[in-house]
């Protein structure tokens, strides 16, 4: 294990959840952790999303979950809502609001009822606009943007909670491979930080930038390992029902579809 | 560049400024409404040496355009609440239930008032609107109760369409059962501002009031509900108790306009898509304008509908069916006719 990697981030015990009443979740014990980023993979339908969910206490669930060593179920909503932030796929998006009132949204959990925001909320505005990019819109309203300008406003509402552990279903979609590149840019920057990111991530190849990679199938975990290891590579594969194959390119991990 | 508090210099002031002018442009209908009479603005003239003419204005028309006025201002609001809290732009403030509550009520007072041989006029009305007040907010905890509290909003939209058909069923079988009541309740159903007095202006001000202070507090729920429950959550909102207290304050709203004034239409449901046609903001000023839009609008129609046919009136609830949704559909369309929204 790595030096200063062995404090987890997010630690879950036997986490169990249901959708319309049928368990999705049988039992994760998962240890993400700290300073790393992480990218859970997995089929269709393995249970991924409702996994950040469960973690995020977003869904109802059976089990621990302990974030930076304390119980997420005795932690106050605001103090939960500071230490950990989500990015969700598919939630409605205020079409009426600014990309500005937008990100400010952010700094909800960091701001007193009533007062108005403070100096380091803008600046911690300003920071993530600029960091996704969308800095130039902040005048514009959510609904006159494409998909993906959509996604990178929503993406620097995440970053501007600030939180030290960061989730986020499907941060990719809609975006085109330049504005991809940057986000794997922001994720290192986080991650040498000190931050926590855990991913879920379609795309193999992207998955496999990450520092660790966690498989899911059937509501189960089937392996948890660095991303650049064989053992994750063949889990990889074996999960994928050996469609994909994993391959070296230049300094990268690529999964191809195998011909 | 500079950053800090003045990053939104242009989107805010434009908001500031259609505000401000919203409200200037109440209290010219303010005067107006006072103003115009059956006979224009003859009174108006007579007012130093005719004390008739003085009574006329102080006590039945001043009252009358600021109830209006009040009673738009009220169901703006709800409007803006409910298109918040249901993230539907079709949704209203009478979407609970209220309005069919309203009526079985007023059904139900006329009713039984009607066999009361004691029973005067003020008695009447003081009756009427108690009746449509219990009744419209009866309705909406009848729905909260079936949709067993407020965390499912599509089980509280359908819970609000049961109470809303099943009630407005039994106010039409008591209006079969006892004719004689047909032709106040139709009033009523239209809508008229015509007995709105001081002590009812007095009631709806403080509800106003009240209301609007509840809802700018809450306002930071809507803005977070707009990107969808679970971020909402994640944000530490507290969603259920806050809509629980938004759904009241809704329910309080209505229920106060419609007391005094009957089910008027459309009002609650242009007003906020008037507004969004106009700035964009966070829902606390959002709330606010679409309020002054709403006080207008209906003061506006009022007025109108003194003037158009003097010295007979149309009942008020027609036209802002009528020019309501004129509007809006004009609205819509000359938006889907544009090739990129502005």
């Amino acid at each position: 294990m790595m030096p200063g990697s062995d404090t987890a981030a997010i630690e879950t015990r036997a986490l169990r959840a249901q959708l319309g009443g049928v368990e999705v979740l049988h039992g994760i014990d998962l240890r993400v952790r700290r300073g790393r980023w992480t990218s859970v993979v997995g089929p269709n339908g393995a249970g991924k999303s409702t996994l950040l969910k469960a973690v995020a206490h977003l869904t109802p669930h059976a089990g621990a979950v302990h974030l930076l060593g304390a119980d997420m179920a005795s932690m106050g909503a605001r103090e939960r809502a500071r230490t950990l932030s989500w990015l969700g796929q598919n939630e409605s998006s205020g079409d009426d609001l600014t990309v500005w009132d937008v990100a400010m949204l952010g700094r909800l959990p960091h701001q007193a009822w009533l007062a108005a925001p403070s100096a380091a909320d803008y600046a911690a505005v300003e920071q993530a606009l600029r960091a996704t990019q969308a800095w130039e819109w902040r005048e514009r309203a959510l609904g006159q943007l494409s998909g993906g300008e959509r996604q990178r406003v929503l993406l620097a509402r995440a970053l501007a909670v600030g939180a030290d552990v960061m989730l986020m279903d499907e941060p990719l979609a809609n975006l085109d491979p330049p504005h991809q590149a940057h986000w794997l840019a922001i994720v290192r920057a986080l991650v040498e930080q000190g931050k926590t990111v855990v991913s879920v991530l379609h795309e193999v190849t992207m998955a496999l930038h990450a520092d660790d990679i966690a498989i899911m199938e059937q509501g189960r975990l089937r392996h948890h390992g660095a991303s650049g290891d064989h053992a994750t590579h063949a889990a990889l594969m074996a999960v994928f029902e050996h469609c994909i194959r994993i391959q070296p390119l230049g300094d990268q991990w690529v999964a191809l579809p195998r011909a | 560049m500079n950053a800090g508090p003045f990053v939104l210099h242009r989107q805010r002031r434009h908001a500031a400024v259609v505000t401000a002018l919203l409200m200037l442009g109440s209290v010219l209908l303010l005067l107006l409404g006072t103003g115009v009479g059956s006979t224009g603005f003859e009174s108006l003239f007579d007012l130093r040496d005719d004390p008739v003419a003085l009574q006329i204005i102080r006590d039945i028309r001043a009252p009358r355009a600021l109830g209006a006025w009040l009673a738009g201002a009220l169901l703006g609001l709800a409007g803006a609440i409910a298109q918040g809290l249901f993230r539907n732009p079709l949704a209203d403030p009478y979407l609970l239930g209220s309005a069919s509550g309203a009526s079985f009520g007023v059904a139900v007072a006329l009713a039984l008032i009607g066999t009361t041989p004691l029973a005067t006029e003020w008695l009447t009305r003081l009756g009427l609107t108690s009746a449509a007040f219990a009744g419209a907010v009866a309705a909406v905890f009848l729905t909260l109760t079936l949709a067993r509290g407020v965390q499912h909003t599509l089980r509280l939209l359908l819970a609000g369409v049961v109470v809303g058909v099943v009630l407005g069923a039994l106010a039409s079988l008591i209006m079969m059962l006892r004719p004689e009541v047909m032709l106040a309740m139709q009033a009523f159903m239209l809508g008229s501002t015509s007995f709105v007095g001081w002590p009812a202006c007095a009631l709806m001000a403080l509800v106003w009031f009240v209301c609007l202070l509840v809802s700018a507090a809450l306002s930071p729920l809507l803005d977070g509900l707009s990107l969808g429950e679970a971020t909402a959550t994640s944000l530490g909102l507290p969603l259920t108790q806050m809509r629980g207290v938004l759904v009241a304050v809704l329910a309080l709203a209505t229920g106060a306009a419609v007391a005094q004034t009957g089910l008027i239409a459309f009002v609650g449901l242009a007003a906020p898509h008037l507004v969004r046609s106009m700035i964009r903001s966070t829902h606390r000023l959002f709330m606010l304008t679409s309020s002054v839009m709403g006080g207008a609008l209906l003061l506006s129609a009022d007025t109108l509908a003194r003037s158009l046919v003097a010295p007979q009136e149309l009942p008020v609830g027609v036209l802002t069916a009528v020019l309501g949704g004129g509007y809006l559909l004009w609205l819509m369309h000359r938006r889907a006719g544009r090739p990129t929204l502005s």
